[in-house]
């Protein structure tokens, strides 16, 4: 058995310092030491994306580092970007547009929704089946999530008072047809 | 699927490294981005006694140009490569590739170095750098030495890397006016290992291709540069029988291997119609615009 | 739409509104409560050693090194669970003559998969379960692996349960009509071979169990992740020697299921044993490995079928053999021929032709169990037919619109028995391909179609009809004498502020249930929707039902729910009117109140009334004991099965010189009957239709000849991703089942039922003109472009 190593990390805004085996996985430590069940684990390589967090700010996954490796780095997973409302909008939109079913996915759904949306504000649907590349859903068939986050980026440029490329394409096809 | 106990220890410069690696007995591993090292770990396909954490180490960082060369330090992120200014003026290859490798998470966390050090023949980087002409920087206890690409990659999973040897940084000779790049693969999602893909750099002048490197992926035990296809190419402008004649030259430059999912004669077969496409690519394109499709 | 609303047609009905799920906001703030996540106090962690070979005799096994590991507390051979646990046998009466071998949670003396759990391990924590199954030292002597479906069934193969006497384990035959004389007088004739991939469910929260056995009251509480927690109550009882009455299965939140959580899984069943055995709680989550080669697959079916037609397009009659490998033996208590049966009786369903004959044989191989998943043979009956159809379509130069057209069972033949003995009460094939014409806009397609193709660029347009059985009652498996029911219970109450409460047997996996249950009773009760609470899933708590397979959570859950809402309300319309001095007939119960049923006038708040009935029931009359819950149980009684349809299209790229193929659009027109919650109805079919997609592109268990699983991890086995994935129009029939009030039938497989076959159908059409055809699923690159002639 090796010996546990001090971690001291941020999660969700609060210090933790524990002690760990090094082969704990930091999706592990999350769900199994902090209770933090939000970050699922679907495959434990890398490839379904249920345990997607946010390290230091960027999408990662959970299950492809061991907990000592976020010693002096802050996580942020979905119960923080809950309670911080930093995905709120989002939130609101999957539940009215019923983009989840078993809910087993949408924690790393979310969080590659909200990694996205911050890098690309009026995404077209291709661009976000892309970006959900490495989501696996099993049950919604993806449309409707593609559907909720083309609805949020929606929201968010219409409260930015920021026209989209099809309003804009749209403004510019009527400019141009003689009416 | 848990890992085997394993000591931890994490390096703060590279002589910290060597020496951690000295004094371990027993198999040892360093840790970059993890995101092929920590699954084989859950597997249990590999179980080192101690990882070695050099991903804190400064020296390991940052893309410059310097001597008309374009270092990009080992812990450069793939995700690095779709956003660096340097990259894509001076290395536009490497950005073509770059949104094929894995998922944008993977991409968050997974290091260049660690891709060329790693030398999965179904990885987009390495066959990138046979493109590019790259040369790696590697650091041992004994001091620094550089290895071309060309030499680098050895066989399944093999390199030119010694035991307790760090990969520091790939450099790259810069992109010039005249230079073209284009990228594509055939995976069967997006992001999937690839059935076969191909990167390829060249110097046109007027509608002749001067010269050109094409390197692939996925068709043999290590990324392969297509030399006979390029010899069938070079010199000439790109008629549909020049480019006829660089997909028939493949089959001198390929060894597929069988698996489950594909046969050789498919992957060849693929890698033909995959190598007419990117050559077509190259002449209409200006350079690297719209490459990747 | 057809059929009235009736008693349905409410004020402000909630049926056929599409309500967001309430349960799904927990879910989305991560405070979802998985099995996985479920931390019991002394709770250990098991896990397995499993058999590298697919066939071998286990010589020894040395346990010694692992038993004094660290953090071990037990280590446990098949034959110390034999002692525990009573053997099972997957087979049916009503299946006659079917055979497989009994079944031990662990093996014993032999292995006849990869993947077979051989020892069990319990541990602190789960690193170190699998540190010191590392240690465990079992001794093989390999055996002959039986490995492919004509390698079993020949001469001299060997064995896999020897105490059978043969690899078969099933042979059934069906035939109606004169089969021979339509072929013989058939102008036309088409044939094909298909061959379905092995398939699996990869629900993305693997199985996960906990069993917490309490020695000093003999009783065992099971946290499962399970559609079916009555049933497996009733599993745990009588397999461990238990009292029913003391044993607890808990289904709490669950990562998706899609028929693959139903079935007695080892593990699951050795979990039990274990936690037995320690006294303590013991936990089993499969890691994604594990699942690969322990949960059920699906599919693995050799078709060969000939449809034998008239120069005007009639169909005049099938002919199909059909011949399935399900593993090493049987599954329990559902079985593994179930798939089978069903293919050969769904083959050929939408149409009026009478000559059909179907030859089923079932064999045993050395892999994991199959057995029931979405669509249990859907997929495979509708490919088989449909794409005979439009190959006779082709072979005739008729449109495969048209050609359908003149063969669909019309309305005025309902109720109608096929030739294989289902009884449609009334389906809608014509309004369905109609509306699939419109919303596809299927002329405006071809004509694009041929446009493209002068440039080669190759497109193609499938379509396939298909029967859906939902609703099914005691005849899909109460008559052949499994424990499993085809009836639902709820229990629905007046909380004293005036909410309401209800307890009912179907179960919540993300498709909705508590919501449409939510939404009946707020509609019979005339509540608001936020006032119904709904409670699923716990044998202490929720009355004994079915629970969730074969499309019955709407049809039998949801009438369930509707008679018990009204069996509540005409409580409290009785005590409403003792207060009111009224009649109940007069009476209604609409937006939270008891009004006067004819001018809706506000006569007493539902909450007056519990506060009543539940403080104050001194200031009622003598004769007045208000019940203010209610319970009722329902089973369907008219029709076996409430049978659905619809018609899906599909429309494809084909890349002719690589293989690779674009879905670029994707229709379905679905009947499910009345639909209580269209948002729900459409993410159940849309969910559906992928999933067929990837059995029709991506998903496949590739075996090596000894019976070894090539491709069993997350990153080999290909699921559909969004990138590959198309959007998905769908538009709805609505023809209502008369055999309830509420007029539901069932939505969950339509979608996974013809997405296949469209997609082949589309493929095909896009590769025709080369003069290719693809009879396979998963259609992958390979094998189109060997279909191309290209490698």
């Amino acid at each position: 058995m090796s010996s546990r190593i001090a971690v001291a990390v941020t999660v969700n805004g609060q210090a933790i310092s524990a002690f760990v085996e090094p082969r704990t996985s930091l999706a592990d430590f999350l769900r199994n030491d902090l209770g933090l069940t939000g970050t699922h684990l679907g495959c434990e390589m890398g490839v379904c994306g249920a345990c997607l967090v946010l390290l230091d700010g960027k999408a990662v996954h959970a299950c492809l580092m061991y907990a000592v490796q976020a010693d002096g780095q802050t996580v942020q997973t979905v119960e923080g970007l809950s309670e911080s409302r930093a995905i709120a909008d989002i939130q609101q939109v999957f539940h009215e547009r019923n983009a989840l079913q078993c809910g087993f996915c949408t924690s790393g759904m979310l969080v590659t929704a909200h990694e996205f949306l911050s890098k690309c504000q009026d995404p077209s649907r291709a661009e976000i089946r892309d970006a959900l590349s490495g989501n696996y859903c099993r049950c919604t068939g993806y449309e409707a999530i593609v559907d909720a986050i083309a609805e949020t980026a929606r929201g968010r440029a219409d409260r930015a008072g920021i026209p989209s490329q099809a309003e804009q394409a749209a403004k510019s096809d009527a400019e141009e047809t003689p009416s | 699927m848990k890992a085997r106990a394993f000591e931890y220890v994490r390096a703060s410069s590279l002589q910290d490294a060597f020496e951690a690696f000295a004094r371990v007995s027993g198999d040892c591993c360093y840790l970059a981005g993890g995101q092929s090292l920590v699954p084989s770990l859950s597997l249990r396909l590999q179980a080192p006694a101690m990882l070695i954490d050099i991903s804190r180490i400064d020296e390991l960082r940052g893309i410059t140009l310097a001597d008309d060369m374009l270092r990009i330090g080992a812990l450069t992120r793939h995700a690095e490569m779709l956003t660096s200014p340097e990259i894509a003026r001076h290395a536009p290859l490497l950005q073509l590739a770059a949104p094929h490798v894995a998922h944008p998470a993977i991409r968050n966390r997974g290091t260049i170095g660690g891709a060329i050090a790693l030398a999965d023949p179904a990885a987009e980087f390495p066959a990138v750098t046979l493109a590019l002409d790259a040369e790696f920087e590697i650091a041992g206890p004994e001091g620094l030495r550089r290895v071309r690409a060309e030499g680098f990659f050895k066989g399944l999973y093999e390199t030119a890397l010694e035991p307790g040897e760090i990969l520091t940084a790939i450099r790259i000779p810069p992109f010039r006016a005249g230079d073209r790049a284009v990228f594509d693969e055939l995976a069967r999602r997006r992001g999937d290992y690839a059935i076969v893909g191909a990167g390829i750099q060249g110097r046109v002048a007027g509608d002749r291709i001067e010269s050109l490197r094409i390197a692939f992926l996925s068709v043999g035990p290590a990324p392969i540069r297509a030399r006979h296809a390029e010899a069938a190419v070079a010199g000439h402008a790109l008629s549909p029988a020049v480019i006829a004649g660089a997909q028939a030259a493949l089959e001198r430059d390929l060894d597929p291997a069988e698996d489950p999912q594909t046969s050789p004669a498919m992957r060849l077969h693929l890698a033909r119609v995959l190598l007419g496409r990117l050559l077509g690519r190259l002449g209409e394109h200006p350079a690297c615009k719209g490459a990747h499709a | 739409m057809t059929g009235s609303l009736g008693p349905l047609d409410r004020p402000n009905t909630y049926i056929g509104r599409s309500v967001s799920r309430p349960n799904a906001k927990r879910l989305l703030a991560g405070r979802g409560r998985y099995v996985t996540d479920l931390q019991l106090p002394r709770m250990l962690h098991a896990a397995f050693v499993r058999s590298p070979y697919a066939h071998a005799s286990i010589a020894s096994i040395d346990i010694s090194q692992a038993a004094s590991a660290p953090g071990v507390h037990l280590v446990a051979t098949g034959a110390d669970l034999a002692k525990l646990c009573k053997p099972w046998v997957g087979t049916l009466d009503h299946f006659s003559g079917m055979k497989s071998p009994p079944q031990q949670p662990l093996a014993v003396g032999k292995v006849v998969w990869a993947g077979q759990p051989i020892v069990a391990v319990v541990a602190d924590t789960r690193a170190q379960a699998e540190d010191a199954a590392e240690l465990v030292v079992v001794d093989f002597e390999e055996l002959e692996t039986v490995a492919d479906i004509d390698a079993a069934r020949a001469q001299g193969s060997p064995l896999i349960n020897p105490e059978i006497g043969g690899n078969v384990s099933f042979h059934l035959k069906v035939e109606s009509g004169s089969i021979d004389e339509a072929f013989r007088a058939a102008p036309a004739i088409v044939e094909s071979t298909y061959l379905f991939g092995r398939h699996t469910a990869v629900t993305l929260e693997p199985r996960a169990i906990i069993a917490d056995y309490d020695p000093s009251e003999e009783r065992l509480t099971v946290h499962h992740a399970t559609q079916t927690p009555y049933q497996f109550q009733d599993i745990y009882s009588r397999h461990y020697g238990l009292r029913e009455a003391r044993v607890r299965v808990v289904a709490p939140d669950i990562g998706g299921s899609f028929g693959m959580k139903l079935h007695v899984y080892h593990e699951d069943m050795a979990v039990v044993g274990l936690s037995i055995m320690t006294g303590r709680p013991v936990k089993f989550v499969a890691d994604r490995m594990e699942s690969f080669v322990s949960d059920i697959h699906a599919r693995d079916h050799r078709v060969s079928a000939r449809m034998a037609i008239d120069a005007d397009g009639t169909i005049r009659g099938m002919d199909v053999n059909d011949v399935t490998a399900i593993g090493a033996f049987s599954s329990y208590p559902r079985t593994s021929v179930v798939e089978g049966n069903q293919v050969i009786r769904l083959i050929g369903a939408p149409y009026r032709f009478r000559n059909y004959r179907a030859d089923l044989d079932v064999v045993f191989q050395n892999k994991v169990q199959t057995s029931q998943y979405r669509a249990v043979g859907h997929p495979i009956a509708c490919a088989v037919t449909e794409t005979l159809v439009d190959h006779a379509a082709r072979n005739l130069g008729l449109d495969p619109f048209e050609i359908r057209r003149r063969n669909i069972i019309t309305q005025d033949m309902y109720p109608y028995t096929s030739p294989t003995g289902y009884k449609f009460e009334r389906l809608s094939h014509e309004a369905c391909l109609e509306k699939l014409y419109a919303l596809m806009d299927y002329p405006r397609l071809r004509r694009e179609q041929a446009a493209l193709r002068e440039k080669g660029i190759y497109r193609g347009i499938g379509i396939a009809l298909f029967v859906e059985i939902t609703n099914p009652s005691p005849a899909f498996y109460g008559v052949g004498g499994a424990r499993i029911s085809a009836q639902d219970g709820a229990i629905v109450k007046i909380t004293p502020s005036g909410e309401v409460h209800c307890l009912i047997s179907v179960g919540e996996h993300g498709q909705g249930t508590e919501t449409i249950i939510g939404q009946i009773v707020a509609d019979q009760l005339g509540v608001d929707c936020e006032a119904v609470r709904v409670f699923t899933g716990d044998t202490d708590v929720t009355p004994h039902g079915g629970a969730n397979w074969a499309c019955r959570g709407a049809g039998i859950g949801g009438e369930t729910a509707l008679q018990a809402a009204r069996a509540l309300k005409r409580n409290v319309l009785a005590v409403a009117a003792a207060i009111l001095q009224a009649r109940s007939e007069t009476l209604d119960m609409r937006g939270g109140q008891v009004v006067d049923a004819e001018s809706g006038n506000a006569r007493i708040d539902l909450a007056e009334i519990a506060r009543i009935a539940y403080f104050r029931s001194d200031t009622l009359p003598h004769d007045v004991s208000p019940q203010l819950t209610a319970s009722h149980h329902f089973a369907p009684k008219g029709f076996p099965f409430a049978f659905t349809n619809g018609v899906q299209a599909c429309h494809v790229e084909v890349d002719v010189e690589t293989g690779f193929v674009e879905i670029k659009k994707f229709w379905v027109v679905e009947d499910c009957g009345r639909i209580i919650n269209p948002m729900l109805v459409e993410e159940q079919v849309r969910g559906g239709v992928v999933q067929g997609l990837g059995a029709a592109f991506f998903e496949e268990c590739l075996y090596s000849d000894n019976g070894q699983l090539q491709n069993g991890s997350l990153a080999d086995y290909l699921v559909p991703m969004a990138g590959e994935m198309p959007d998905i129009e769908i538009a709805h029939v609505e023809t209502p089942t008369r055999d309830t009030e509420l007029g539901a039938k069932g939505c969950g497989e339509a979608g996974t039922a013809a997405a296949s076959a469209a997609a082949m159908n589309a493929v095909n059409d896009a590769i025709s003109p080369l003069g290719a055809s693809i009879s396979q699923i998963p259609m992958t690159p390979q094998r189109l472009l060997r279909a191309l002639g290209h490698a």
